[in-house]
């Protein structure tokens, strides 16, 4: 069994957002970079328990990131990871990511594809639909619980307002959420062996990106805070009701 | 021809789709072109009522097969939907379903896509989407670089819009391939309207203590008619439930009318929360950082605070 887990390199949650260049670019001045949560405490750390339960399971990783994403892939490889791969190719257009992405998995024959639910800074969750598209596999996002039976996986994914299990049949992409596996810190064992794991490089063969980013903009700051005495409920109402007429 | 993907659950239409409609209809109009939906499978809704909120015609992709998700099976059908009708715009709404099948589409049709978006485009020079970014921190302008386009617009960023209109109902063949995913289960809160569908929405955080607390905040609910949420720590120590935990690493939401019971708003939960028209913060730290956030505040303690205002709340209802 092989599992391919894509990891893309996040600003930390903390992080000051501000941009560059006439509001062009993000600036990264000062930015602690982590691996995106969803793919890190639920992609990752899921099959990771895949493989603590069954030792056939094969854990790759792949980023598609400059020379600047190597500490999170080790970070990766240190939590449980067997081997990476990063594509040196910068870019913010999902679609080059995800084709990116695709030609790897062609080659490496791969059952499961997990990604996280979507990445916290541009929170497209496109990687996992597009790669449905482009390696034509079943696609289950979402997911906050999954079980493997032989060939076939039992997934539960989150649906408006509740929850929907479904099976099929593997290969398939599975995009995870809160909910498939608990968050872990690596340990000194696994930070040690992470080094002389295998990363290896490959160079960039996509560049037809489909979108480009040409302004961000921060919103506009709140006009300060109207307080309210906590003994006068009744105004709280009025205001609500009359001036920002949402009751 | 801008197409709007009618999104679907037990057959009914989502409401989602209203606002994807309306923003879609806007669209077409900016574009100078006509607004058309597109439904695969069945549903109980009076279809033609779509006209209200400004399509023109509602094409129907009448399989029974398709009353069941399929990422796969879905997007495969909408592309070849899109491609025979000549739709140069698609639309989803940036919900579960279209999260899941939008990027998909956009990739058989060759077309870029922004998801997420929160503003209609600017189609003066180009075609520039503004989608939210950072969780919510940020905004980016998109430039779409392809003929044919795909957009899924962020729920409550809009609004739905409706005037009298009536819409065509034509019926649309297309192959529908066999499903290879089969749904063993569907678990439905009921009688609760999903958080990120709802217009007012009452949070709690970790200054409510316990669960056994619960029970004032769920009485302002009831009292507003609004959905219950959280924050991270509530839901990780089990007190709520993991589907209201609302921030960067749960759900971004965007209602009406949001209030805060107890949240200190930290900045990953302001990320979640923070696109909400209105904010009230009831806390009893003067100095937790939410105020800055919020719209309307209330420094007490929750547990004096949250009564008294249910009871406001039920007065003004009964008209007194
Ligand atoms: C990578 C990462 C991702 C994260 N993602 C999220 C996320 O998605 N969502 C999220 O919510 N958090 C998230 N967090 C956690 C976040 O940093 C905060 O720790 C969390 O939001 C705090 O929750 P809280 O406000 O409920 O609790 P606290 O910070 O403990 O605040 C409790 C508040 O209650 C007030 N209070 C206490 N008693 C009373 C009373 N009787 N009446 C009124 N007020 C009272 C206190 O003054 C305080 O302000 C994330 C953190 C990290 C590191």
């Amino acid at each position: 069994m092989k599992i391919l887990v894509c990891i893309s390199k996040t600003p930390d949650t903390t992080a000051k957002i501000a941009f560059i260049e006439g509001n062009t670019k993000f600036d990264e001045n000062g930015v602690q970079w982590i691996i995106n949560p969803y793919d890190e405490w639920y992609a990752l750390v899921k099959a990771i328990e895949l493989k603590e339960k069954d030792s056939n399971v094969a854990i790759h990783l792949v980023t598609v990131g400059g020379a600047d994403t190597e500490p999170i892939i080790r970070k990766a490889l240190a939590l449980g990871g067997d081997e990476a791969i990063r594509i040196n190719n910068i870019t913010t257009d999902s679609f080059v990511v995800a084709q990116e992405i695709a030609a790897i998995a062609k080659e490496g024959g791969y059952d499961l594809i997990f990604t996280g639910k979507e990445t916290i800074d541009y929170n497209s969750a496109s990687v996992g639909s597009m790669l449905c598209a482009l390696l034509d596999q079943n696609f289950i996002s979402a997911a906050v619980k999954l079980d493997i039976n032989g060939n076939a996986i039992t997934v539960t994914r989150e649906i408006e307002g509740g929850e929907e299990t479904c099976t099929t049949t593997l290969p398939a992409i599975v995009s995870c959420q809160k909910g498939m596996a608990e968050q872990r810190i690596p340990n000194m064992r696994g930070i040690m062996a992470a080094r002389t794991k295998p990363l290896k490089v490959i160079e960039a063969t996509i560049t037809n990106a489909t979108t480009s980013i040409k302004q961000f903009d921060l919103p506009p700051a709140k006009s300060g805070v109207k307080l309210v005495d906590p003994s006068n409920m009744d105004e709280l109402v009025r205001l609500l009701k009359e001036e920002a007429k949402v009751i | 021809m801008v197409l709007i993907y009618i999104d679907q659950a037990d057959q009914e239409i989502k409401k989602a789709t209203y606002e994807a409609i309306s923003y879609g209809a806007a669209l077409a109009k900016q574009l100078g072109t006509s607004a058309e939906a597109l439904l695969l499978g069945t549903v109980h809704d009076d279809l033609t009522s779509l006209g209200k909120y400004g399509v023109t015609k509602v094409h129907q992709v009448n399989n029974a097969t398709l009353n069941h998700f399929d990422a796969r099976m879905n997007s495969t059908v909408i592309a070849a939907a899109a491609k025979s009708l000549g739709a140069t715009v698609v639309i989803f709404a940036h919900n579960i379903n279209g999260k899941a099948i939008a990027p998909a589409v956009a990739v058989k049709l060759s077309a870029g896509i922004v998801t997420g978006a929160c503003a209609l485009p600017k189609t003066d020079a180009g075609f520039v989407v503004t989608k939210t970014v950072f969780s919510g921190k940020a905004f980016a302008s998109i430039q779409i670089d392809t003929p044919i386009k795909v957009i899924s617009i962020n729920q409550n960023s809009f609004g739905i819009t409706s005037n009298d209109g009536v819409a065509e109902i034509t019926n649309l063949a297309i192959e529908v391939p066999s499903s290879t995913i089969s749904i063993t289960s569907v678990d439905k809160i009921q009688g609760e309207v999903p958080l990120t569908e709802a217009t007012l929405v009452v949070s709690g955080g970790r200054g409510l203590k316990g669960p056994e607390n619960w029970g004032i905040l769920l009485d302002l609910a009831k009292a507003l008619g609004a959905s219950t949420a959280c924050s991270r720590p509530v839901s990780d120590s089990d007190w709520r439930p993991h589907h209201e935990h609302v921030g960067q690493t749960g759900l971004q939401i965007a209602p009406n009318l949001y209030i805060a019971i107890g949240i200190s708003g930290a900045i990953q939960h302001l990320a979640g929360v923070n696109r909400s028209k209105t904010i009230v913060v009831i806390n009893k730290d003067p100095e937790a950082p939410f105020f800055k956030a919020a719209d309307y505040g209330v420094v007490g303690d929750a547990f004096e605070v949250v009564p008294a205002l249910t009871a406001a709340i039920l007065k003004s209802k009964g008209g007194a």
